[in-house]
Formats: structure tokens, sequence, C-alpha cells
């Protein structure tokens, strides 16, 4: 089966004021998707996992490298080209709380992308009420706007806009980290269902170790700007090869005070070999 | 079908409850309906001109030169010429109504297109139109519109239209500045990425969000544009046979010792109608300013730095804004003598009046203890009522919130009846707190040595102060402690900075550490390190902590004892092995199976779409 999206060797650097270049971001990343897969990204703030994610999404410019979605090099795809490949790409993004509109009614937020590929706004409409049972929102949800929802929520509302279009591959970028435990639990299941009922890839972006085994076939760790082990889920989390994947796991708190000492006392002893 | 969130199941009956259009709420403000109500009436005396006078404005009868207000057929008397000042008063409404709306018309097309494609599309485009504005602005404009006389032939209209494109540039800078601030929303990027036109998301996503204050500037620019109509118009420029307050005034003015109310009409239409203008624009303005009481669950649910900005901002206000804390009347113990611990609360609740004068409790009835060297984790959901607990015993609550508690206090002293004073006396030396987010509880203005050192001065020379500073700055392990100490707060990480807060927290020596998500800003490699650094300090100064946070992990990585907090209520408290092992409450009980299992990993392959679209 080929991959749905590769990416090769990617360079990206944010032009910095007048003619100096700024920092280099992206310092040559390769990976791949598979249809239906879900990829997880994790890294740290500043690894550029977030801006490896807004490449895809056309949302920022690499510098050089080859993005590829269907055999298809998107990497500086045009704007137009960009509009069409909303029914093919979407994102979910961290904070529910900025990711939508807050003039617009629930239903507007979602008919608008379907608007936007040339449906019409009456028929979009009645597609409305069929995406908020998806995400399991009520039908009244629709008139309403979005500060009368909770984060978990407006979370519901933004996956459903994620949907809408029926893509193939859907950018999550932090979609749980800012939603309280119980509500961070529920929606990556309802990420999961609607997974395995559409065969939608994922590229999954968190810097939660725990978030990405629940979801992920593989990971890929990131670190600055780099790639530093990919494989699949179990592989990473159980027998990491790399001594910043060994960190990280050692470095995220589990919820058992006997497990935790372990794992500190781990965590020392790595710090003092090194 | 999928799984349904419970929370919109259990409230499924919620009232659709809609923050009143802007509009609404000018409508009910004293200034804004009557100067709306005047601008209106203004108006419409222009546009009944046909009705309402009985001459042509530039109708001249000498008869009736210089006539007193009153006489039959002319109200308002007649002009040094005889001209009707009834009927030239409501032509000139309408030439200065005109005038308004070309010159605010002109301004606002051009700054509002221009300022939104420079704006949003920025880099190259956004430097050209820039400068372009910013070189119109530095053009006089009366000057350029008096010099350009030939090319308008002096009709009012066209010397309004050149004054709106001096007018410009205010519109341009305002709403570039606007949109340079709403472009990076992630909703605008949500749809870019949703397929999306430039210009559909700038007219439904950008300009939508962003027109408040662009209405309230055009009616400033529609004032200015009547003003300078009118006194081009005195100073006898355009035609005399347009009748315009500026040439009535003119006209007036020669008459000023004999006729002096001949001024007065003029003056009095212009003066009305411009403050009626500046005045609705003011009063937009503070309808868009005031808080909206019917939001109540957007403002409640604050993001974090702001919640950390509030707090910083009121610990520099040098507690003026303090809440008075106040024991109920019902308090039965003495609350002298606490009976051993460092901190005791009994029966805390914190109120918050509604916009419907009732009082809502976001902390209902709650009460703890922590014992000397303890540290007791207090951990909840958002609007659990965890933070607004540990603010209550820092003393930094908004000063609208009802604190009262049968027993609160700290180290034997009790708080909750004690003056403001006393309560700043015990911040810093005995109780001190480290913020969630480091870098918003920091002055950006300042270096970060100063911040330190200011906290201790009131008890040591400043000399030994950052003495002190710099040895704790190295006790909590910043590589290089002076120069974090010349450091300003943008020039070093959000983990070095969480560790300078962390010292200069235990710089005063407390005996009470209140910790609000100490790491929740924070990656997750150097969480680990300022929970090591919490455990040590706290082992070596001995110190009680009180640790705010959602995160089990970090529970089960400092904590001795537990408080499980729900909707203002401690659920569940005790050991946390206990807790975690067996939790008694349902609450807890879902909490604790809502974490994450460490050892199942996805192990389902993934599955591909059967069929397309």
């Amino acid at each position: 089966m080929s991959d749905l999206l590769t990416i090769e060797d990617l360079h990206l650097r944010y032009p910095a004021r007048g003619l100096r270049h700024g920092p280099e971001i992206l310092k040559g990343v390769s990976l791949s998707i598979a249809p239906g897969e879900t990829l997880g990204l994790v890294g740290e703030s500043g690894s550029g996992k977030t801006t490896l994610g807004r490449a895809v999404l056309g949302l920022a410019s690499p510098t050089s490298g080859n993005i590829t979605y269907k055999g298809e090099n998107i990497t500086h795809a045009s704007k137009k080209r960009r509009r069409a490949l909303a029914r093919e790409m979407q994102v979910v993004f961290q904070d529910p709380y900025t990711s939508l509109n807050p003039a617009l009614q629930i239903s507007d937020i979602l008919a608008e992308p379907l608007v936007a590929q040339g449906m019409k706004a009456a028929e979009a409409r009645q597609r409305v009420g069929g995406l908020l049972d998806r995400v399991g929102l009520p039908a009244n949800a629709a008139e309403r706007y979005p500060r009368e929802f909770s984060g978990g929520q407006r979370q519901r509302v933004a996956i459903a806009r994620a949907v809408a279009l029926q893509p193939r591959l859907i950018v999550c970028d932090e979609p749980v980290s800012a939603l309280d435990l119980s509500t961070q639990a529920v929606v990556l299941d309802l990420l999961i269902d609607l997974q395995r009922s559409a065969g939608v890839s994922y590229l999954f972006i968190t810097h939660d170790l725990s978030v990405v085994r629940h979801v992920s076939h593989r990971v890929a760790v990131m670190y600055r700007g780099e790639l530093v082990e990919t494989g699949p889920v179990a592989d990473v989390t159980n027998t990491p090869s790399h001594d910043y994947t060994r960190k990280l796991l050692l470095a995220a708190p589990t919820a058992d005070p006997d497990r935790q000492r372990e794992r500190r006392q781990a965590r020392r002893a790595l710090q003092t070999a090194q | 079908m999928t799984t349904v969130d419970p929370q919109l199941v259990a409230q499924p009956a919620l009232p659709a409850r809609r923050r009143s259009g802007a509009f609404r709420r000018l409508l009910r403000r004293p200034l804004g309906v009557s100067a709306l109500a005047a601008l209106l009436a203004i108006v419409a005396l222009g546009l009944l001109e046909p009705v309402l006078s009985i001459h042509d404005p530039n109708f001249a009868d000498l008869a009736f030169a210089n006539a007193a207000p009153g006489t039959p057929d002319w109200p308002l008397g007649g002009d040094r010429f005889g001209r009707d000042i009834w009927a030239r008063s409501l032509a000139a409404i309408n030439v200065s109504v005109i005038s308004g709306l070309i010159g605010a018309g002109t301004g606002l097309v051009l700054g509002t297109v221009f300022g939104l494609i420079s704006g949003y599309i920025g880099r190259r485009v956004d430097g050209v139109l820039s400068w372009t504005f910013n070189l119109l602005m530095t053009f006089p404009a009366l000057v350029l519109v008096i010099v350009l006389y030939p090319v308008t032939g002096g009709t009012y209209q066209s010397m309004m239209f050149i004054f709106g494109v001096f007018l410009a540039p205010g519109i341009f800078r305002l709403v570039r500045n606007l949109v340079v601030g709403v472009r990076s929303e992630l909703y605008v990027d949500a749809a870019r990425v949703s397929g999306l036109s430039d210009p559909r998301i700038l007219s439904r996503h950008v300009l939508y969000i962003i027109r408040g204050p662009i209405i309230i500037s055009a009616a400033f620019l529609a004032s200015a544009a009547v003003g300078v109509q009118a006194g081009l118009a005195f100073l006898g420029l355009g035609s005399n046979q347009v009748p315009s307050f500026g040439s009535m005034t003119s006209d007036a003015f020669i008459n000023i010792y004999s006729q002096p109310v001949q001024l007065v009409w003029p003056s009095l239409f212009l003066s009305l109608l411009i403050g009626s203008l500046v005045l609705l624009g003011n009063a937009y303005r503070d309808v868009l300013a005031a808080p909206q009481g019917a939001s109540s669950s957007s403002s409640r649910r604050r993001r974090p730095g702001e919640k950390a900005a509030a707090v910083d901002a009121r610990m520099d206000r040098d507690d003026t804004s303090t809440p008075t804390l106040s024991a109920p009347t019902l308090s039965t113990t003495s609350p002298a003598t606490p009976a051993g611990g460092l901190l005791r609360v009994r029966e805390l609740r914190v109120e918050y009046p509604q916009p419907d004068d009732t009082l809502r409790a976001v902390v209902d009835g709650v009460s703890f203890d922590v014992a000397q060297g303890e540290i007791v984790g207090l951990v909840g959901e958002s609007g659990s009522g965890k933070t607004q607990t540990a603010f209550s015993i820092l003393g930094l609550l908004p000063p609208q919130a009802r604190i009262s508690a049968n027993e609160l206090s700290i180290a034997g002293e009790n708080v909750i009846d004690s003056h403001r004073t006393a309560l700043r006396k015990l911040r810093g030396s005995v109780i001190a707190y480290i913020p969630q987010e480091p870098m918003a509880n920091l002055d950006p203005s300042f270096t970060v040595g100063s911040q330190l050192v200011e906290g201790l001065t009131s008890r040591m020379s400043r000399k030994e102060a950052t003495a002190t500073i710099l040895e704790l700055l190295a006790r909590v392990g910043i590589p290089d402690p002076m120069r974090t100490f010349k450091s300003y707060p943008h020039e070093i990480s959000g983990g070095m900075a969480q560790r300078a807060l962390i010292a200069g927290a235990v710089a005063g020596r407390p005996k009470l550490l209140i910790a609000d998500e100490p790491t929740t800003a924070l990656d997750v490699t150097v969480q680990a390190e300022i929970l090591d650094l919490l455990r040590d300090l706290q082992s070596e100064y001995g110190m009680g902590v009180l640790l705010v946070t959602h995160n089990f992990g970090v529970v089960a990585d400092l904590c001795d004892r537990v408080l499980v907090m729900r909707n203002g209520v401690v659920v569940e408290s005790g050991a946390v092995r206990e807790i975690f092992r067996n939790p008694q409450h349902e609450y807890t009980q879902k909490l604790i199976s809502s974490i994450l299992d460490e050892d199942t990993v996805r192990t389902d392959l993934p599955v591909t779409a059967k069929d397309e679209g």
C-alpha cells in the first residue's frame, strides 16, 4: 500500500526582519503516513512539531525538501490548489477557545467548509445536524455560539468542522492538551472512533507520551528540528533507542506513587550517567 | 452513536443565553440614546427641508434684512441680505451631513480596504502600503485642500473627498494593527485550511471581529469632516450659493455687534451635530469596553496567562484591592488558638455576586489542614474551585469576592479577621507563592534580579538581598546566576524563569509555600527537574506545601496527602497511596480511571476507507 503523505528532507527557516535569516526550525525531517494510520509526533515546545504540521497544511512555507500527498508534490501548492486540498486534509488545533470564531453560530462554523467547496448554503445547513451527531453533540447545539460550550464541547465542534469534508488526513495539533483529564479521554476515543469508521489518517502532534500511546500506530520523536527516532508505538515507548526518547519517557510522571519513585530514580541515574 | 459528552446530556435544557447586541446595549445607555436621538433629529430636520422651509435658502428680501427671530414666516429671523436663517439652517444641515458622509466614507473605505490587505498579507505589501499611508499622513491636509482649489472647482463635495483621502491613514493604521492581531488567531488558520478564499476570510472572519473600533472612528471622522467643511466655508472657500454653517457664521460674524443672535443659530446646529457624533462614538466605545454580564460561562474560563497576569497586577497594587476578610457571625470556634498545623482552614466559602444580585459560591465549605513539612495536593478539573481556594489563603482574590470561613489561620495567626496589612506581612515571610505562568509573573521591563531583590529589601539591605538572591539562584540550579540576575525576563527560558521565581519565593524562608500549577506551562523534562527542585527545597527548609494541580502524575511524584475537589467542595481526601489505590468517591474513581493507562498501547491496525467520499 502506498503512503498517503510523505515528507522528504524538509527544511524550514522563518524569515527574520530585513535580509537576515531566522533560526532553522526544521532541519531535514522525513516521514510518511499510510492511509488510515495515526502517526504520533512527540516533542517539546520549540522542537518544530507544530511547524511541521503547519507546513503540511500550507500555513508555513518550507525552504527546501518535499511534501508529497497521493503522489502529488504539494510543498508549494498554489492558493487555488490549496483551497481544493481542503477536501483532502483538515486540522484540529490545540486551543478550542481561539480556534472557533466567537462571532459565528456553530451551524455557520460547520457549514462554512462545505459552502467553500461549492455546496449550496441550504444543503450545507442540513448536513450540520449529522455532523453534530457524529461528534456526540445534540442537534440544538447548532444555533448556539462557541462561548456557550465547555472546552471539550468546543473541541468536538472543531473535530466536526474537520470531518465535514470527509478528508483523508487530519493534522491534530495537541487536540487534547487544553482539556480536563476526563474530557481528554472521551475526545481521544471520539477521534479513534472516527478513524475506524472513516479510515482517515492522523498526524497527531502532542507533547504527552500517554496520549501518543493511546492513539498512535507509529511514533516519531522530534528534538530540535530533527526526528531522533521513528517506529511502532510499542517499540519506541518500551525500548527507546535514542537517549532523548529515554529521557522524555522517564520525565513523564506516572500516576502511581511507588512506580513514580522508581521512575524518578531511573531518571536520576540516567542523568548522572550522562 | 458515538460517545456523547456527559456534560451536555446532563444539562440539555440550558437556555440559549444571547449576549444582547452592541447596538441594543448602546440604546440602554442614557448617553448613547440621547446622542443618537439628537443626531437623528438633526438629520430628520435636514431631510424634511422641502416641507419645513418657507423660502428658498438663497431667496433674499431686503425688507427682512436683519429681521429679528420670531418675525412671521422668518422664524429665526433674516440675515444681513434678508435671507431666511431657518431655511438656510435646514439646507446647511444637509450640506454638513453630506460632507460628513463623503469625508468619513472616503477615509473609511480607503483606510479599511488597504488596512485589511496590508495587515492580512503582511510582508512586502504591508511595507509599501504602510510607507505610502505614512507619507500621506505627513501632508498638511487642510493646506492641500485649499491649494487644490483649482482642481476641485470649489465644490464642497470634491473638497470633502480630498479631505477624506487625508483622513484615510488614521483608519488604515487602526485597521492594519487590528488585523495583524486577528490574523494569527487559530480560527483564521482554520478558515484557510477549510479552503476559504482570502476575500471571504477577510470579510467574514477578520472584518466582523474588528468592526467595533472602526465604527467608533467613523463617528469621529464624520465629525472632523463636518467641522472642516464649515471651517473652509467660513474662510470663504467654495460657492457662496451653497448654504453652509461656515458661510452663515461668517455672515453673522460681520453683524456680531448689531445682531449677535444671528451667530447663535449656525453655532447651535453645528455644535449639536458634531457633539452628538463624538458622544455617540464615545458611548459606543463604552459599550464595547464594558463587561458583558450575560456571558458568565466564557468569562469564568479565563486562559491561564490572563489569570496569572491579573494576580500579578494585584500584587503590585499594594493591597488596596484585597477584599476584606470577615468571619461569619455564626463562628463558634475561637480562632485565636489553632490546634497545631501550619495552615488550618475550616468551612471556607468564596462567593461572587452575579448580575441578578444573587451570590454564586465557587468554594463551598472547604476544610483542611497542612502540617509543617507536609506536601498536600489540591486536585480537580477546571472550575472545581481549587485555585480560588489557594488564592483566598493568599488574599489574592478580586475585590468583589466574598470570603468567609469559620477559621483560616496560618502558622497560628488568624487571617480571617486580620487586616490587610497583617496579611501583607505574612506574604513573603510566612507564605510564599509560585505561579502557573512564570513569564506572566515577571515584569518585562525590569531585570529578573531587581524583581527578586525587591521582595527582600524590607528586611535587609539591598546588598545583602542581592547576595542572598544570587546564592539562591545557584541553589535552584541556574548555571550562571549572575547572568540570569541581570537578564530581562524575555532573555531566559520558561524553565529558568520558574526556577528564578522559586528562588524568590523561598528567599523569605517561608513556612508555607502555595504552588498553583507550578509545572503546567513547562515541558515534561523541565517539569521533572522543577519537581525535583521543589522536593529538595521542601525537605531542606521543612516547609509545608499546598500544591494546586490537575496532573495526577505530579501528585504521585510529590504529595503526601491529596484533596480532590469538584464544584467547590472537597469530595475526598486522604493519603496519596490510599486515594490512588482505593478511591472511595465515585468522582475520584472516574478521574483516576480517566488517566490514560501506561501499559497498553494501541494495537489495532490502520483501517483504510472502504469507499471514497
